[in-house]
C-alpha cells in the first residue's frame, strides 16, 4: 500500500450530496438501450461453448478433440493446453486471495475435474447449434474418483483427497500428510476460559449452512477479439475490468497493455463477478480462430460452475453475566471452499464477534476444499454465516436472562475506541445508533398474535478502499465528463456525479459520468467491498479539487492577480482583495471557453489508494408468522437500520439495505444447493433454486443512520454488504419467538420447519403420556 | 437446419425475419433483430427478464418459438417510450430508484404495463402477485412495487 491518503471531512453545507436526483444512466436502463454482457454483436463473430465434467471428481486421462475439430463450422477447440500453467502464488482480489495455479485449473480442468460442471474443453463455431454439436464430439476419458461434498467429511483423515499436494497452512508442525484442509486461522483476545468462568449463563450451539448462490439475473457473458499481432479487446460483464485484464493476461501469457477490457453494463454481481470463467476461454478461442468469439453461460452453467458462497459448520459458545455483559465468546468455523482453497473463513472469523466490545474472544477457522464449484465472494463474504451463528446464540442469552435483545446488544455494543478481536481499534461506528433507532421504531411495538414472533440481529462489515483513479474532463462548453474505473452495479454513476457537481459547484446535469475501459484510466481495483462510493467518490473529489486549482490558476492569469486572491465558489472563480469589486466572476463555462488561450485543456485527475474505509453496522428487526400446518414462514414486516456514514443518494442506500435484506430472506428460508449421491446438482435453475419473488416479501422499512466516516470528505461509508449480514439470525430468532424452536440449520424451508414442529409435538405428547 | 421465413409486427412495425425451427422468439429478438432490450436470465420461463406482449398477452419470449410470431403482434421494451416521452412506468421507475443493476427492468416494465392495461387500480398485493414471475435480485422489490402503484395512480389522473 503506497501513497496512502485521506481527506478530512468537509464542513461546507451540501447542496447536492444527500438529495435524490434521477440517475444519469437511468433512461438507457428503462428503455432497453443499456448494453449488458450478452448484448453485443459484431461481424464475423463465433459462438463459444464449454464442455463440462459430468463427474464430481475424476482424473482426466485424455481428451480427444479431433472429431470436434473436423466438424464443418468449428473454428477452434481448446483445452487446458491452450492456457498457461502457473505456479502457486497468492494475490489479493477483492476481499479474497487468488492463486493463479488454481485459477488456471478452475477455468479449465487440467489433471482432474473437481466438480460437476468443471470446464474441460471449449469450442468456437459459426453458430450455436454447431458449437453444441461439436461439444458432443469431444471424447474425454475420465477415471471417476470418490468425491466429498460435506465439510466435516472432507476434514476426516480418510476423505477423498482433492489436491494431493495440499498441506494445511497455519498448523505447527507442518502436517505429515496432505489433506483437504487448506488453512487454519485463529483470532484471539484475552482469556476465554477465564471469561466463561465468570459467566452466569453459557449457551453453545452447532450451526449448519448450505451454499447459496449470488443469483444475479444476468449470466456471465463476454465477447473477445484477438488480432494477429496479439492486441486484444474484451467486452464482459464484470465487477472489475482491471482485474479481468490482470487475470486473463496472466492465464494467456499476454502483456497487460495489449489487452483492453471494457466492462459492459452489469446485471448484478454481489461478489460473483469478481473472478473470471469464460473470459480467458473466449480470448484463447479468438486467438486460435482469428475471429471474435462470444460466450454466454446458461443459467444451469451459472449454478453448476460459478461461485456460490460457502456452506459451513459453525460452533459458537457465549457466556454472559446476570447483568447482561458478555464475558466470553468462542467459535469454530469450518467453511467449504469448493474445489480450490479460498473460502471466506478468515473474514468470517474476523467479523464473528466484531459488533461487540468483548474482553475474551477466540475464533478458529478452517478453509476446506470439497467437490463443489469454487466459492466466489458473496456480499460480505463469510460474514453472514458467522454472524448467523453468533447472533442466534446472543438471542438465546437474552432470552435466558429475560433481557430485551436490543438492550443486551446495547450493553455490549462496540463503539469508538473498542478494540476488535481481529486487531484494530474502531473509529466512530454506528451500532449503538442503529440499535436505538430500531428500538424506537414503530415496528418494534406492533402487537403480535399466535404463531408470530419478532427477531432482532445486528451485523458488521469492514468495507474496503484501495487503488482508484478518476478523471474529470472539462469540455469546451463548460460541461464535465467524469470517467470512473469501477463498474456501476447499482447507481454509482449517480453518487459519483453528485460528488463532482458538489465540489465544482455546478448543476448535476452538467456532469456526465461514464465508466472507462482499462485504457482510459490507471489501475482501478474492482467494484466490491462496498468501496465504490467511498473510493471512487474520494478519487472524484480529489480530481474535482485538482480541477478547481487549475480553474483558479486560469482566473488568476486572466485577471493578473495572485492565485491566493482567487477563490472557487458556487461554480465561479471570484477575486478577493482590493480589486474584487471591479472583477466580474468567471464561471466554469467562461474559463472553459478560453482554456486554449490560457494554458490548454483542463483535466482534473486523481490516482489514489483510498484509505480509511469505515465499517458499517446494522440492526434488523423482523416479524414472522409460522404456519403450523405447512411449516411456511411468512415475513410480516421487516425493518433494516444501518449506518451509512453519509448517504450520498439516500434512495440507493435504501435500495442496498432492502436488496440485501431480501437476499438474506432467501438465504434464511429457501435457497440451497441440493446434490445427489453422485455429486450432481439437482436444482440448477430458478424454478428449484428459489430466490424470493415479489409476493414473498413485504415492504422493507429502512432507517439510515449517519455517523460520518472522518476519513472521507463527505463522511461516506460503504453500505452494500452489511445488509445481508443480519437477516438469517433475525429470522431464526423471530421463528424461535413464534414457535419456541431454535433453528440451527439453514434454510428454514417449509419441510424442515414442519418436521421440527411435528417432532416437538411428538415429544410433547410423549411427555404428556 | 432450414430456416423459416416469418412475417410479423413488432412495436407496430411490419418485420420479416428468418429463423430455425428451434430458435425461440427471444433468440430472434436478440440475435436476429438485435432488439437486445429483452434479456435472457434463465431460458426456462422462471425469471421474466424476457417478458414481451404477444397479441396483447404477457409471455416469456424464451418459451415462445420464433416461428410462432407469424402473423402476430409483438410489443417489446423498445416500443414502450413514445418518441422522446417515457411511459409513466418508465418515469416512475427512475423517480423511485426502482432499479439498481437494471437487467431485470425491461421485463418488469413490460409485465407492469400488462397489469395496468387490465387493472388500472391494483392493490399492493395484486402488484406483488402479478410481478411474481419477474425476478429481481437487487432491490428487494420495495421500490418496484411503489413505482408501479405510483404510476398507476398517475395514469388514473390522481
Amino acid at each position: 500500500m503506497n501513497d496512502p491518503r485521506t481527506i478530512g471531512l468537509t464542513e461546507r453545507k451540501l447542496k447536492i450530496v444527500g438529495t435524490r436526483p434521477l440517475r444519469p444512466d437511468g433512461v438507457d436502463k428503462v428503455t432497453g438501450r443499456a448494453k449488458f454482457g450478452a448484448d453485443l454483436h459484431v461481424a464475423n463473430m463465433l459462438i463459444g461453448k464449454v464442455l463440462r465434467s459430468p463427474h464430481a471428481h475424476a482424473r482426466i486421462r485424455s481428451i480427444d478433440v479431433s472429431k470436434a475439430q473436423a466438424l464443418p463450422g468449428v473454428k477452434a477447440v481448446i483445452t487446458s493446453a491452450d492456457l498457461c500453467d502457473l505456479p502457486s502464488e497468492f494475490i489479493p482480489a477483492g476481499e479474497m486471495m487468488v492463486n493463479y495455479r488454481d485459477m488456471t485449473r478452475n477455468v479449465m480442468a487440467r489433471e482432474k475435474a473437481l466438480y460437476e460442471g468443471h470446464a474441460v474443453a471449449a469450442v468456437a463455431a459459426t453458430n450455436e447449434e454447431t458449437a453444441a454439436q461439436a461439444l458432443k464430439l469431444i471424447q474425454v476419458d475420465y477415471e471417476v474418483l470418490p468425491h466429498v461434498l460435506d465439510v466435516a467429511k472432507a476434514m476426516e483423515p480418510d476423505a477423498p483427497l482433492l489436491h494431493e499436494e495440499m498441506y494445511t497452512i497455519g498448523v505447527e508442525p507442518k502436517p505429515a500428510k496432505p489433506s483437504n484442509i487448506a488453512k487454519r486461522v485463529e483470532f484471539a483476545l484475552g482469556d476465554v476460559a477465564a471469561g466463561f468462568a465468570q459467566a452466569d449463563v453459557v449457551v453453545e450451539h452447532e450451526f449448519t449452512t448450505v451454499p447459496v448462490h449470488q443469483g444475479y439475473i444476468e449470466p456471465h457473458a463476454c465477447l473477445a477479439t484477438v488480432s494477429e499481432d496479439g492486441q486484444a479487446e474484451l467486452w464482459c460483464t464484470t465487477q472489475g475490468q482491471f482485474i479481468v485484464r490482470s487475470f486473463c493476461a496472466k492465464l494467456l501469457g499476454m502483456e497487460l497493455s495489449k489487452l483492453r477490457v471494457t466492462a459492459s453494463e452489469i446485471g448484478g454481481g454481489f461478489g460473483g463477478k469478481t473472478v473470471v470463467y469464460l473470459e480467458p476461454l473466449a480470448l484463447a478461442l479468438s486467438r486460435k480462430s482469428g475471429h471474435p468469439v462470444k460466450m454466454v453461460m446458461s443459467r444451469q452453467e451459472v449454478f453448476q460452475a460459478s461461485g456460490p458462497t460457502s456452506g459451513a459448520k459453525i460452533w459458537v459458545k457465549i457466556g454472559a453475566s446476570r447483568a447482561g455483559r458478555i464475558t466470553a465468546g468462542e467459535a469454530v468455523l469450518k467453511y467449504q471452499a469448493g474445489a480450490f482453497q479460498g473460502s471466506p473463513v478468515q473474514p468470517g472469523c474476523m467479523c464473528a464477534f466484531a459488533p461487540y466490545d468483548l474482553e475474551n474472544v477466540k475464533v478458529v477457522g478452517f478453509d476446506v476444499v470439497v467437490n463443489r464449484p469454487k466459492v466466489a465472494a458473496y456480499r460480505a463474504p463469510g460474514g453472514p454465516i458467522a454472524e448467523f451463528a453468533v447472533e442466534s446464540v446472543i438471542d438465546e442469552i437474552a432470552k435466558r436472562l429475560g433481557l430485551d435483545p436490543i438492550e443486551l446488544r446495547l450493553k455490549n455494543a462496540a463503539k469508538e475506541g473498542t478494540k476488535a478481536a481481529y486487531g484494530p481499534k474502531f473509529g466512530p461506528i454506528g451500532l449503538v445508533q442503529t440499535l436505538e433507532a430500531a428500538r424506537s421504531h414503530a415496528n418494534y411495538r406492533v402487537p403480535l398474535k399466535a404463531n408470530q414472533g419478532r427477531g432482532v440481529a445486528s451485523g458488521f462489515w469492514f468495507n474496503i478502499g484501495g487503488d482508484t483513479c478518476a478523471t474529470l474532463n472539462l469540455t469546451e462548453d463548460g460541461t464535465v465528463t467524469l470517467v470512473a474505473g469501477t463498474p456501476d452495479i447499482g447507481g454509482s454513476r449517480a453518487s459519483l456525479a453528485m460528488m463532482a457537481a458538489e465540489e465544482l459547484g455546478i448543476e448535476l446535469e452538467k456532469v456526465r459520468p461514464i465508466i472507462g475501459d482499462t485504457s482510459a484510466l490507471g489501475y482501478n481495483f474492482l467494484t466490491g467491498g462496498s468501496r465504490v462510493t467511498f473510493s471512487s467518490g474520494m478519487a472524484v473529489v480529489e480530481a474535482a479539487r485538482d480541477m478547481v486549482r487549475q480553474l483558479r490558476e486560469r482566473a488568476a492569469k486572466i485577471w493578473e492577480i495572485p492565485l491566493d486572491d482567487v477563490v472557487w465558489e458556487d461554480g465561479c472563480a471570484r477575486a478577493l482583495g482590493s480589486r474584487s469589486s471591479e472583477i466580474k466572476p468567471l464561471s466554469l463555462a467562461d474559463i472553459a471557453k478560453t482554456a486554449g488561450k490560457t494554458g490548454g485543456p483542463i483535466v482534473g485527475n486523481a490516482a489514489i489508494n483510498a484509505q480509511g474505509a469505515g465499517p458499517s453496522l446494522a440492526t434488523h428487526v423482523v416479524d414472522v408468522e409460522v404456519d403450523p400446518e405447512t411449516g411456511k414462514v411468512t415475513i410480516l414486516r421487516y425493518l433494516a437500520v444501518q449506518d451509512a456514514g453519509k448517504a450520498v443518494h439516500p434512495s440507493y442506500v435504501e435500495g442496498q439495505m432492502q436488496g440485501g435484506a431480501v437476499q438474506g430472506i432467501g438465504w434464511a428460508l429457501n435457497e440451497e444447493y441440493i446434490y445427489d449421491e453422485n455429486g450432481r446438482l439437482q436444482n440448477p435453475g430458478f424454478l428449484d433454486y428459489r430466490i424470493p419473488v415479489c409476493s414473498d416479501v413485504p415492504m422493507i422499512d429502512t432507517v439510515i443512520v449517519e455517523v460520518p466516516n472522518p476519513r472521507h470528505p463527505y463522511g461516506v461509508r460503504g453500505v452494500g454488504e452489511t445488509p445481508i449480514v443480519p437477516p438469517m439470525a433475525a429470522i431464526a430468532n423471530a421463528v424461535e419467538s413464534a414457535i419456541g424452536i431454535r433453528f440451527t440449520e439453514l434454510p428454514m424451508s417449509p419441510p424442515r420447519v414442519l418436521a421440527a414442529i411435528d417432532a416437538k409435538l411428538a415429544s410433547q405428547s410423549k411427555t404428556a403420556a | 437446419m432450414a430456416k423459416h421465413h416469418v412475417t410479423t409486427t413488432i412495436n407496430g412495425d411490419p418485420v420479416e425475419f428468418l429463423c430455425t425451427p428451434a430458435q425461440t422468439l427471444l433468440d430472434v429478438l436478440r440475435d436476429v433483430l438485435y432488439l437486445t432490450g429483452s434479456k435472457e436470465g434463465c431460458a426456462s420461463g422462471d425469471c421474466g427478464a424476457c417478458s414481451v406482449m404477444l397479441d396483447g398477452r404477457l409471455v416469456c419470449s424464451c418459451l415462445v418459438l420464433g416461428v410462432e410470431a407469424q402473423g402476430r403482434s409483438i410489443e417489446t421494451i423498445e416500443g414502450m417510450a413514445h418518441g422522446d416521452r417515457l411511459h409513466p412506468l418508465q418515469q416512475k421507475f427512475l423517480e423511485h430508484a426502482a432499479l439498481q443493476c437494471g437487467v431485470c427492468t425491461p421485463g418488469f416494465l413490460v409485465a407492469a404495463k400488462a397489469l395496468l392495461d387490465r387493472n388500472p387500480d391494483p392493490t399492493e398485493t395484486e402488484v406483488r402477485y402479478w410481478l411474481a414471475g419477474n425476478l429481481c435480485r437487487c432491490t428487494g422489490y420495495d421500490k418496484i412495487v411503489r413505482a408501479v402503484l405510483d404510476a398507476a395512480a398517475e395514469m388514473r389522473g390522481n
